[in-house]
């Protein structure tokens, strides 16, 4: 006997109101998705449980596809048999047997469906006495198992669980909206990107580049990230913004300490345009606060006011080792790190403003008027969409 | 023809060939090069590299392309013995590994490293208590095939990098090259650090193939230079080699998943046929791969076998190709307690997914004719 079937289990989900059913209709259809490889599976719900049934496939790739679905709270593999006490026992036996890397078991019976005969404590009895019967190298512990056997008689069926496999947890992606990211290419915005993903948002992608300040493989990097989030997320549109006329001329029309704050000014004024032609609700970045000279408090209020959209900044609160350590388990570190010059590397002044104020900025940049170069930006901006195999890379798809 | 040689290597699959092929006329840049032509060489290579890691459930930056398995397990072996011996120099294999795992280990007892070779019991396993009682505070490595290329007897991978847990000192590699696409192979969470494999066993090109290494773990590197494949292998990249190995990778995924239970069908009907045979003794077990089958025809030399089907246009080898012009007796098989009279008539008949019902009928009544003519002959 083989598990046949992996538990889904949505923690935060339950606790939406009304709209519950849009989540976990949503939930399922990201799994389908997900699972799109495996064709021989199929994802059921009944009853308040999500399931995918196996149909003979390997469980241990779904399980590492399902653990990065945001929405899934954790996951058991499981087991299901007719209520019968012999292959209720049948069941629980095969369920220890493939637990690696276990040595001490409990077994915990919940007898929903009343009309099974043997109560659950008097099962737990029965099923313990049977799994140390015929198991050598097991044994009980009550308090800390290295796995619980989960045995649940419903009305149909019992289902029997082992090991509880943590997943992604968060909401699922499709259910809250869309917000725009600035993805430079290095290691904080994909991580942003990911945080609000975990929280049901949709990501679109900005990313500005100034040929040929910065090469093609920039560009690529920028690619290959989205492509890594699309992981979490399915299909990702990224709207590549050409920068380098406006970065040319701020860089010549403001002073050089003051050049960076302007340009993120501009940068979020490019963007706002972007979300107003797509209606998108708010802008993220991947701005953690003192990090650098454009993340002080300071220089954050003046660069905020140019937009009234909300500005959203999933890594406010994380110290830079935090923000590595997630990036490196979400995949996007080793392509983040390639050392190839973004627009926001390429001018960088030696002693950027620390403590910008909104005066001093207006000023400043009362002398130049930005707004053709930014409506000729928007104007020509290229718009690729990452799917899990994009345009690009279909010629590949030919020779793999 | 009806080719049961596929252990000592397998057709190309050619859609495997036309994507060489493609590579080597379209992408023929240097990944490393700065320029844009280069970067596409770079970026179907990564592409490669992206979907070998999916398929084994693992990173891609702990994927190392090689030239195949006797690299791949020169590197793992060499790499950590190298790296690794001041933390000790006791490595543990078995008596029945590849040419290219034991003749390394040998090799390195000239640079003064001690290497336990662990017997196997008839069925050409290996006990696992064995390796705990040979594992010593200088042991750095241990070495077990998963699939043995002359019998097929199956190791039991899991069971031994489970029992290795308590002995973080100690990496553990294995040689799947005849193990992946036929016996599950799982390389994630499994305290497994090295993996070899072979692309011109499963329908790939001669010249390619890969080495799993664990993130985390060092190696000495063979070749030294531009650091390519993360530095473990510097040497400009084989990129139409390498697109083209991990098609035949995944061509092989697809047959496992689809194919596997026919394959296991065809091994039980061969196994079978010969075992109702007279004069025919079968050194294989019934539990092994599903793709290798040893026998034995005492007082038939093998070699004389061999030809006599080619002749009827059946290909099969004795031992292995590796070691098969060394006409004695089979290592291997003398290691699983068979007699050396036993041990010299060894046949190897290997299976694919190619090979058909039709095929093992044929086979099992020519293989029959021959031996009953030869052994008249003889007599």
């Amino acid at each position: 006997m083989q598990y046949d079937h992996i538990l889904i289990r949505y923690g935060e989900l339950g606790l939406k109101g009304k709209n519950i059913k849009q989540f976990i209709v949503q939930l399922q259809k990201n799994i389908q998705e997900a699972l799109k490889e495996f064709p021989s599976t199929r994802v059921t719900r009944s009853q308040g449980r999500m399931f995918v049934v196996l149909n003979g496939q390997d469980p241990e790739p779904i399980i590492e596809k399902c653990k990065t679905i945001f929405g899934i709270y954790s996951l058991s593999l499981a087991i299901k048999v007719n209520n019968e006490i012999e292959t209720i026992k049948a069941g629980a036996l095969a369920a220890l047997k493939q637990s690696e890397y276990a040595h001490t078991f409990k077994v915990s019976v919940r007898r929903a469906n009343k009309a099974f005969p043997i109560g659950s404590q008097e099962m737990n009895r029965v099923l313990g006495a049977h799994l140390l019967k015929k198991t050598s190298d097991f044994t009980v512990n009550v308090h800390e198992p290295d796995v619980e056997i989960k045995v649940e008689i419903r009305e149909k069926a019992t289902y029997i669980t082992s090991t509880v496999i943590r997943a992604a947890g968060g909401l699922p992606v499709g259910t809250g909206g869309k917000t725009l990211l600035l993805l430079s290419g290095g290691i904080d915005s994909p991580v942003a990107g990911y945080l609000i993903m975990k929280r049901g948002v949709e990501l679109e992608m900005i990313h500005f580049h100034s040929p040929p300040f910065t090469s093609e493989r920039a560009k690529q990097k920028v690619l290959d990230l989205t492509k890594v989030l699309t992981e979490y997320g399915g299909s990702i549109k990224i709207h590549l913004v050409p920068f380098t006329k406006l970065q040319q001329e701020i860089f010549k029309s403001i002073p050089e300490r003051y050049a960076m704050t302007v340009m993120r000014r501009v940068m979020l004024q490019v963007s706002e345009k972007v979300c107003q032609k797509n209606n998108i609700l708010a802008i993220a970045t991947g701005e953690s606060l003192g990090q650098v000279a454009s993340q002080t408090l300071a220089s954050m209020n003046v660069i905020n006011e140019v937009t009234n959209l909300p500005v959203i900044r999933p890594l406010v609160g994380l110290d830079k080792e935090e923000i590595i350590s997630y990036s490196k388990e979400i995949g996007t570190y080793d392509i983040s790190v390639k050392p190839y010059e973004d627009c926001c590397t390429i001018f960088v002044p030696k002693s950027p403003v620390t403590n910008p104020t909104r005066e001093k900025v207006n000023y400043l940049e009362s002398n130049t008027d930005f707004s053709t170069f930014i409506d000729e930006a928007v104007e020509n901006i290229e718009e690729i969409t990452i799917r899990n195999s994009t345009i690009l890379e279909e010629s590949f798809d030919d020779l793999l | 023809m009806i080719y049961l040689d596929n252990s000592a290597t397998t057709k190309p699959d050619p859609t495997v060939v036309a994507s060489f092929k493609q590579v080597s006329e379209r992408f023929f840049g240097n990944p490393s090069s700065i320029h844009e032509f280069g970067g596409e060489a770079e970026q179907l290579q990564n592409r490669a590299r992206e979907q070998a890691a999916n398929i084994l459930h693992v990173k891609p930056s702990e994927i190392v392309f090689t030239s195949g398995g006797t690299e791949g397990n020169n590197l793992a072996i060499k790499g950590i013995a190298l790296k690794h011996q001041k933390r000790g120099k006791h490595i543990i294999t078995s008596a029945v590994e590849h040419a290219s795992v034991y003749e390394t280990c040998k090799s390195l007892e000239d640079l003064g490293f001690s290497i336990t070779y662990l017997p196997v019991d008839s069925n050409g396993v290996i006990d696992i208590e064995q390796i705990e009682k040979a594992i010593t505070d200088e042991t750095i490595l241990i070495s077990i095939m998963y699939v043995n290329n002359e019998i097929g007897s199956i190791q039991p991978i899991y069971d031994i990098s489970k029992r290795l847990e308590k002995y973080p000192k100690s990496y553990f590699h294995v040689d799947a090259v005849q193990a992946f696409g036929k016996v599950p192979l799982y390389l994630n969470n499994k305290g497994i650090d090295l993996c070899t494999l072979s692309g011109h066993k499963i329908n790939g090109l001669k010249g390619t193939g890969l080495l799993y290494v664990k993130e985390g773990t060092s190696l000495y590197p063979l070749f030294h230079g531009g650091n390519q494949e993360f530095g473990f292998r510097s040497g400009t990249e084989n990129v139409a080699g390498n697109v083209s190995f991990v098609r035949a990778l995944r061509l092989m995924k697809e047959k496992e998943q689809i194919q596997l239970k026919q394959l296991k069908a065809l091994y039980e009907k061969l196994y079978q046929g010969l075992e109702k045979l007279d004069n025919v003794k079968i050194n294989s077990s019934i539990e092994g791969a599903p793709h290798i089958l040893n026998v034995s025809v005492p007082g038939l030399k093998p070699e004389v076998v061999i030809h006599a089907l080619y002749e009827k246009g059946i290909i099969i080898s004795t031992q292995s190709a590796c070691s098969s012009k060394q006409f004695d007796k089979s290592r291997v098989l003398s290691a699983c307690r068979v007699s050396d009279e036993l041990a010299s008539s060894g046949l190897r008949i290997s299976l694919s997914y190619e090979t058909t019902k039709n095929d093992i009928d044929t086979f099992v009544d020519v293989f029959n004719e021959a031996i009953t003519h030869l052994k008249d002959i003889l007599e």
